[in-house]
């Protein structure tokens, strides 16, 4: 956790990312245009959520496989981070709208609003939502991480079917829906040339790398200021 | 000559309309540079941000060397 090279690699990567993202040759398609760009951040932040809550999910178990208090914080503070990559992915996805689904295909607010990606997204941040709440309506501090665990592992599993299989069902006004010519809803495969991938990679290990250090600092952090509860339970 | 003329007109109207028939980039901010200074604040802004990433761990971590 303290370790600093993949603190520096997070760096270099997202430093390659704007430069190389913002001045390498893209494929030239209609609607989108220059703003295929945006992939390199607006895609990458819903890499780095899913990778988050992987992670959380993950630290969910361990903490009841041996209730340890450590694990516990953990997975608290990587959904944190999650979600809070999940709300840029949400806002960069409005402003993307704006200029490709409303104004160059002339959708109407209705049928941007009845996107069952968006609301999907909304349903899974807000489940996410409910587990801080969840969380914080606890006293105590071992049913408070035993219940908000066993949810946490409820939540991950709630955020598949609303974020990549009912997208997949119905028609989607989002890149790769069934009506497009791919049929994975997260992003057309076909828009994408070697060039991109070769910056897009990157960017979603860069992303991610920044998401993991902030979610680090805050474990360390409540690690330090709950230190007390850890000494208490060391005595018992 | 004239021919000649005629046919260099000709076949730059074409590609001009060619050009049209493609989807539209911004070219023209590529080629006088301004991309540049849109690289350039895009990464002021992230080294930015790094470097007080860094510091707040810094600060983190002599905090767990004194307790």
């Amino acid at each position: 956790m303290n370790k600093i090279w993949w603190k520096i690699l997070s760096f270099i990567l997202l430093v390659y990312t704007i430069v190389c993202g913002f001045l390498l040759e893209v494929p030239r398609l209609d609607i989108l245009n220059e703003t295929i760009r945006n992939l390199y951040f607006h895609v990458c932040m819903w890499f780095g959520m899913m990778i988050l809550f992987i992670i959380s999910f993950v630290y969910s178990i361990k903490y009841l496989r041996g209730f340890n208090y450590r694990n516990d914080i953990f997975a608290r503070h990587f959904a944190e981070v999650g979600c809070l990559f999940g709300i840029l992915g949400y806002l960069t996805g409005i402003i993307w709208v704006k200029v490709t689904w409303v104004t160059d295909q002339g959708q109407s607010l209705a049928s941007v609003l009845k996107e069952p990606k968006l609301i999907g997204a909304a349903i899974a941040l807000l489940i996410y939502g409910a587990y801080f709440v969840l969380r914080e309506s606890f006293t105590d501090i071992d049913k408070r991480a035993r219940v908000s665990a066993v949810y946490n592992i409820f939540a991950f599993a709630m955020l598949f079917p609303s974020i990549w299989i009912i997208p997949r069902l119905v028609g989607s006004l989002h890149p790769g829906a069934p009506g497009s010519d791919s049929g994975n809803p997260a992003l057309n495969k076909n828009d994408m040339d070697a060039t991109m991938r070769m910056v897009f990679y990157p960017a979603v290990i860069g992303w991610t790398l920044l998401g993991v250090w902030i979610a680090t600092l805050k474990i360390r952090l409540s690690l330090i200021s709950e230190k007390n509860i850890f000494e208490v339970k060391k005595m018992d | 000559m004239k021919k000649l003329i005629l046919i260099a007109i000709v076949c730059l109207c074409s590609s001009l309309a060619f050009a049209q028939n493609k989807p539209e980039m911004a070219d023209i901010m590529r080629s006088n540079g301004k991309i540049y200074d849109v690289v350039a604040v895009c990464l002021t802004i992230l080294i930015g941000l790094f470097i007080y990433v860094f510091i707040v761990d810094r600060k983190i971590s002599k905090i767990e060397k004194n307790k």
